[in-house]
């Protein structure tokens, strides 16, 4: 019982990685974990998502100005990516970098576009991520 | 403790760590308390200052008390930037041979400069690992040796023996 739920965690967490999902930060997280600290990388990662939420959020409000702050965009962003980049969210991590480019170059298409593509990533991530912190 | 900490009778550095972002707080902390250091995370360069006591109020506790042996500070902070915290710490002659190190997620170079010259002992790019965490403790620890036998002080990015000290993990 015990190997087959082993099993699970190992081709869960694989195909977090071949899918490109996850990058070697998170591999830097589990290495921290210990006995003192079993679970620091769901605390971690709970963590990101709770105060993801509200740059979300507030990204969310500031894409619906009009003219945009590309300025205000581009630091709610810088915020968001930091972060991802913290746990090794790496798809989301280049949803960002993209989202920036386009701030930088005032388009605001591209902008509300790629938020819409980084929200789709960032709610599957957390998909996989609750499953993955289920298995004991 | 845990894997790799130090032995009893060893000293235990004390790092100031300032980031607004609580998931990095919560990592460099991780980082710091395996490399055997004691900790205190700040969220702005503000209470990082009212912390070291070069914020307004001089009075309250004795400095000694709370020994700073290392800050690490993240450079983009809403408030006061990193790299203003910096200034603020090398200004005063109380603080200035505190060794501080920036974090930032944007390797530019015009950035690494600018902090190099205010006095930063070293520039970290994020996310930060165990390795450099552990480079820069060995490094001060080190340095606080020298300082005892009366050498002086040098830089990290200047020391060759810092290159060759990283951790296996």
């Amino acid at each position: 019982m015990e190997r087959n739920l082993h099993k699970q965690l190992g081709n869960m967490k694989k195909s977090l990685f071949d899918q490109g999902y996850l990058d070697e930060q998170f591999i830097q997280l589990e290495e921290l974990q210990d006995e003192a600290n079993p679970n620091f990388v769901e605390e971690v990662v709970t963590l990101y998502y709770r105060d993801s939420a509200r740059l979300i959020q507030n990204i969310e409000q500031t894409l619906e100005n009009n003219p945009l702050d590309f300025a205000k965009l581009d630091n709610y962003m810088h915020q968001f990516k930091g972060s991802s980049c913290s746990i090794g969210a790496k798809k989301l991590k280049n949803e960002c970098t993209q989202f920036r480019e386009h701030c930088k170059t005032g388009n605001g298409d591209g902008c509300k576009r790629t938020f819409q593509q980084l929200k789709k990533e960032y709610a599957a991530l957390k998909k996989k991520l609750e499953h993955y912190f289920q298995v004991p | 403790m845990g894997r790799d900490c130090c032995s009893s009778g060893a000293q235990e550095l004390h790092v100031l760590a300032v980031d607004d972002s609580h998931v990095d707080r919560k990592v460099i902390e991780k980082l710091l308390k395996i490399s055997c250091c004691k900790v205190t995370a700040v969220e702005s360069g503000r209470r990082a200052l009212q912390y070291l006591g070069l914020d307004g109020d001089k009075s309250s506790v004795g400095f000694d008390e709370l020994k700073v042996n290392l800050i690490m500070t993240d450079y983009s902070m809403p408030g006061m930037t990193g790299y203003e915290l910096l200034k603020e710490i090398k200004g005063s002659s109380r603080l200035r041979g505190i060794p501080v190190v920036i974090m930032s997620s944007e390797n530019m170079l015009a950035r690494i400069d600018r902090c190099m010259e205010e006095g930063a002992d070293e520039f970290l790019v994020k996310p930060v690992k165990l390795s450099d965490v552990k480079r820069l403790t060995n490094f001060i620890l080190r340095g606080d040796e020298a300082n005892q036998m009366g050498s002086s002080k040098r830089k990290l990015w200047d020391d060759p023996c810092s290159w060759f000290t990283t951790s296996c993990s």
